[in-house]
């Protein structure tokens, strides 16, 4: 099923110096939720974001799994085996925390109290609609929290590597695999440029070092620019 | 009540002392509902004890199929397992679920996780069936009743009731009532409300009374059966 990687999206992944790290792009991504917001932190990438956030900062992580309140990751002499996250990794909590049971916390999903859902994601289209939960063919279907996620938080954020294993852009024009919903993405956060999905497709908020645009649109198959045209 | 000799017996007491005694009655094809967010609030010694029946073709309904080698992978493993109802299946070491599925030995129903709490919630609630967002406009819409309700598309879902709930909590009285562990509390107050019968395994029984009422997370009303465990098995 998977072909070679693309050569020259290899040598760009390798050349570019500002290419994000997961924990650097989850440091950057934190900068960007404002002190005070209710942040549902999903399974995979986005699960090192409450680890990188500086615990000065008010921002209180949700966890579907009934946690609000989510600390760094665990170490070991801390390891509690009724306390992980999402992703089943081992996780502290703040104070100020507090234990729901799961129909309450998909409740405050479902009913609009999380400021923002962070997910990863297969592929993302220009019209805001992602896919997260199925490769067909290729894995065995998980949907998890991310559809609830996706249709009760206010805003829904991506946070993944710009292109899969196999060398194919995420973003697109329309996604063929499943939808996990329909038109909720606002911001995607990727290892090579941060991308805002605007009525008018992709606009480019942020390239890292020694990216250019031009560069870049060469290797991904959808429109993507500076400002939102009119 | 005053037993034969004259000692009181308590007129409910739910505490059983051995795991065949708490599993007992379960059914082959029964629907179990098995609390826990992987290994957090998971069962494990209870699931343990079905393997010492003769019951299968179980469907389970759980947050996640497994992994490695205990509790719900060790049924799987056994082949005791006809469906799994769950949201996640695809976890790390999910080694025992994965053959099974793959050699189409076990069906599988995906359901988004909050759906899936909120059936097992309606089931135990007396409600009908409930509208929500959740999977509008993806491949889980697909043969669901819609409905516009405010001007946003709903899709209707349907309780989903449990033959039996297996549960683990850390503490309990000889009355049921139960209090959680962080967040190993999960599913289980949902789904002790949901089943025929609730069985929770705990840490620890305390005596009647010791427990605030204003920390009760499930009361007893809702728990059929505790069985402490005492050393966890390695």
């Amino acid at each position: 099923m998977s072909r070679r990687p693309d050569d020259s999206i290899e040598r760009l992944l390798r050349t570019v110096p500002g290419r994000r790290t997961p924990r650097q792009l989850a440091a950057r991504l934190a900068a960007d939720i404002p002190d005070g917001w209710f942040v549902n932190i999903g399974i995979g990438k986005p699960t090192v974001i409450t680890d990188v956030v500086d615990p000065k900062r008010e921002i209180v992580f949700h966890s579907e799994n009934g946690i609000i309140g989510v600390g760094r990751f665990a170490e070991d002499s801390t390891q509690d085996d009724d306390l992980i996250n999402a992703g089943k990794e081992p996780v502290t909590i703040v104070s100020g925390a507090a234990f729901v049971h799961h129909s309450d916390s998909f409740a405050l999903i479902r009913g609009g109290h999380l400021d923002l859902a962070v997910m990863g994601a297969f592929q993302v289209a220009e019209n805001g609609d992602f896919a997260n939960w199925n490769i067909p063919g290729t894995k065995i279907p998980a949907i998890g929290g991310a559809m609830d996620l996706a249709i009760g938080a206010k805003r829904v954020w991506i946070m993944m590597d710009l292109f899969d294993p196999d060398g194919a852009s995420k973003l697109c024009e329309r996604c063929s695999y499943p939808l996990t919903a329909r038109g909720v993405v606002t911001q995607v956060y990727t290892d090579l440029a941060i991308f805002e999905v605007s009525a008018t497709g992709f606009i480019v908020n942020e390239l890292v070092e020694g990216l250019s645009l031009e560069e870049l649109q060469r290797h991904v198959p959808v429109k993507i620019r500076l400002e939102d045209c009119p | 009540m005053h037993g034969i000799f004259g000692v009181q017996t308590p007129m409910i007491e739910k505490q059983v002392t051995s795991l065949a005694e708490a599993v007992v009655g379960i059914r082959s094809g029964a629907t179990v509902l098995v609390g826990g967010f992987g290994n957090a609030g998971s069962p494990i010694e209870l699931l343990e004890a079905l393997l010492e029946t003769d019951v299968r073709e179980l469907t389970i309904v759980a947050n996640n199929a497994g992994s490695g080698n205990r509790g719900l992978a060790s049924l799987l493993r056994e082949g005791r397992v006809r469906k799994i109802i769950c949201s996640y299946p695809r976890s790390n070491g999910s080694i025992w679920f994965e053959r099974r599925y793959l050699a189409k030995e076990v069906e599988l129903e995906v359901v988004p996780q909050g759906t899936l709490s909120e059936r097992i919630r309606a089931a135990g609630a007396g409600i009908g069936g409930f509208f929500t967002t959740t999977g509008v406009g993806t491949d889980l819409a697909t043969g669901k009743e819609t409905q516009m309700i405010e001007g946003r598309e709903y899709l209707l879902e349907m309780p989903l009731f449990g033959d039996v709930a297996l549960i683990k909590a850390q503490r309990a009285d000889r009355w049921g009532n139960l209090v959680y562990h962080a967040a190993g509390r999960n599913f289980g107050p949902t789904m002790a409300a949901a089943a025929g019968l609730t069985v929770a395994q705990v840490s620890e029984i305390v005596p009647l009374g010791s427990i605030d009422p204003e920390t009760v997370v499930t009361p007893g009303i809702l728990v059929d059966r505790v069985i402490k465990i005492t050393v966890a098995k390695t």
